[in-house]
């Protein structure tokens, strides 16, 4: 499974004190950005060229589904 | 911390916060327009079409740099392979032009700097700033730099990923189903037809369309919008869209230049695009054509509605919620029926087969419509199979 090379998708914990699961295969994603857009959460940030989730994620795989290149992977 | 003080600040500079900025500073307003990014106009998220007939209503004139190509008419496919050409006599308004965003949302920029607009490059939004619980700026980082922008109004033109609507408290969120994920290929050495840009629906894109936007002799904008409840698994919208291109001859040498990918609102518009001190343009608003997932010029119409009122209440200073409300009259006045429109259209449209879809462009080939508008095929399909447009017939 491809992990994520950005340090915040690679277990940072939610406030429910959860460590997250989401993943970013940094090599597919194309930093479109249109998971930021769709997170109910407001939780994942596009800085330049590095996808970032918060501690707001709340695991939800909505992005995981919409991805068009499927980046993103729910573990 | 480097505080910057102004009239309005434009969050985004694209059409939508380009218009904005422009005639917020045409009627005299002190206006700072942020982009994150390090160049407007790229990298390119769009399939770059565009009708003609709004760009005067907006005050755009029409630039050989920024048009790629003049097109002829359209070409609506089916999956099965029924074809119906639809030629520039017939297309009336809905056929354009096939822009280059990158140096049209530039020459947008540049009006509005023209105007008196100051551009900030590189510089995001990170928060909105409340002081008694009332919207007065931004926070940003700004070449690196955390700043604050002091405004009396707060444009918000961040597209799709509009945060900053939602950190002002305004729910921006759409369900699966209003979502359409999308991918686009810049692609060269294909076999099609110039001048006339190709739709294909039914199976091939659930939920969305394929589009091939003529670049120039053989090379097109070769992408694909999938419904987000459509998208399962492996089939995300860049499986969809490899599947298709690897069953048209027309690609088999196709080699790719550019991948891009975006998502699209399929909604007809929020229901609130105004709060204290706060107006949502464009994407941001999601008022966006949700059958075409067209959105330049409703970004560039709510744009340049939203500048003109924000410059004559600047007289009072009064930017609350309530005297905001023109702004939304306006735009739903211009262009909310046809949005809600299109919204059932596309709602029925994917939950129609294959075999359907064919009957009805086979239809739309017999049947004499002298102006084809969406308006008029839908008319033209209301006559043959009512079921088709039941629960909106009245807005036909």
């Amino acid at each position: 499974m491809p992990r994520s090379s950005c340090p915040s998708t690679r277990g940072a914990p939610n406030k429910q004190g959860e460590i997250h699961m989401i993943t970013v295969n940094v090599d597919k994603c194309l930093h479109c950005g249109g998971c930021v857009g769709s997170c109910p959460k407001n939780a994942i940030f596009l800085n330049d060229f590095v996808l970032e989730f918060n501690e707001d994620c709340i695991d939800c795989g909505r992005c995981v589904k919409l991805c068009p290149v499927g980046a993103l992977t729910k573990v | 911390m480097k505080t910057y003080y102004c009239d309005a600040v434009v969050v985004g500079a694209g059409p939508a916060g380009s218009m904005a900025a422009r005639y917020c500073a045409q009627g005299g307003m002190d206006v700072i327009l942020l982009e994150k990014k390090a160049e407007i106009g790229a990298p390119l998220r769009c399939a770059e079409g565009v009708s003609k007939s709004w760009l005067d209503e907006v005050g755009i004139k029409p630039e050989p740099a920024w048009i790629r190509g003049d097109m002829k008419g359209a070409i609506i496919k089916s999956t099965k392979g029924t074809t119906y050409q639809l030629d520039e006599s017939k297309a009336g308004n809905e056929v354009g032009y096939v822009l280059e965003r990158h140096l049209f949302d530039k020459a947008l920029a540049r009006d509005a700097a023209k105007a008196g607009a100051k551009i900030m490059m590189r510089t995001s939004c990170t928060g909105v700033i409340r002081e008694n619980g009332k919207i007065v700026g931004i926070k940003a980082k700004s070449m690196g730099e955390e700043i604050e922008i002091r405004a009396k109004v707060i444009v918000a033109a961040d597209g799709y990923e509009s945060q900053v609507g939602r950190w002002a408290g305004m729910d921006t969120t759409l369900k699966l189903n209003d979502i359409d994920s999308c991918i686009q290929y810049r692609m060269c050495n294909i076999d099609i037809v110039p001048d006339y840009c190709e739709f294909i629906i039914g199976s091939c894109a659930p939920g969305g369309y394929i589009w091939i936007f003529p670049k120039g002799e053989g090379i097109a904008n070769v992408g694909i919008g999938v419904m987000g409840t459509k998208c399962t698994g492996k089939a995300d919208a860049k499986y969809y869209l490899d599947k298709w291109i690897a069953q048209d001859p027309r690609f088999k040498d196709g080699q790719i230049l550019e991948i891009m990918g975006g998502f699209v609102s399929t909604l007809p518009g929020l229901d609130e695009t105004v709060d204290d001190n706060i107006v949502l343009v464009g994407d941001a608003a999601r008022v966006i054509d949700p059958i075409t997932g067209g959105g330049i010029c409703h970004a560039c119409r709510t744009g340049m509605y939203a500048g003109q009122l924000l410059a004559e209440l600047n007289k009072t200073g009064d930017f609350s919620k309530k005297a905001l409300q023109p702004y939304e009259k306006r735009w739903r006045d211009r262009m909310e029926d046809k949005l809600f429109r299109n919204w059932m259209a596309k709602e029925k449209l994917a939950t129609l087969d294959d075999d359907v879809i064919d009957e009805i462009i086979k239809l739309i080939k017999t049947a004499e419509i002298k102006n084809v508008t969406v308006f008029n095929l839908l008319k033209a399909i209301k006559e043959k199979y009512p079921k088709v447009v039941e629960g909106f017939e009245d807005l036909i």
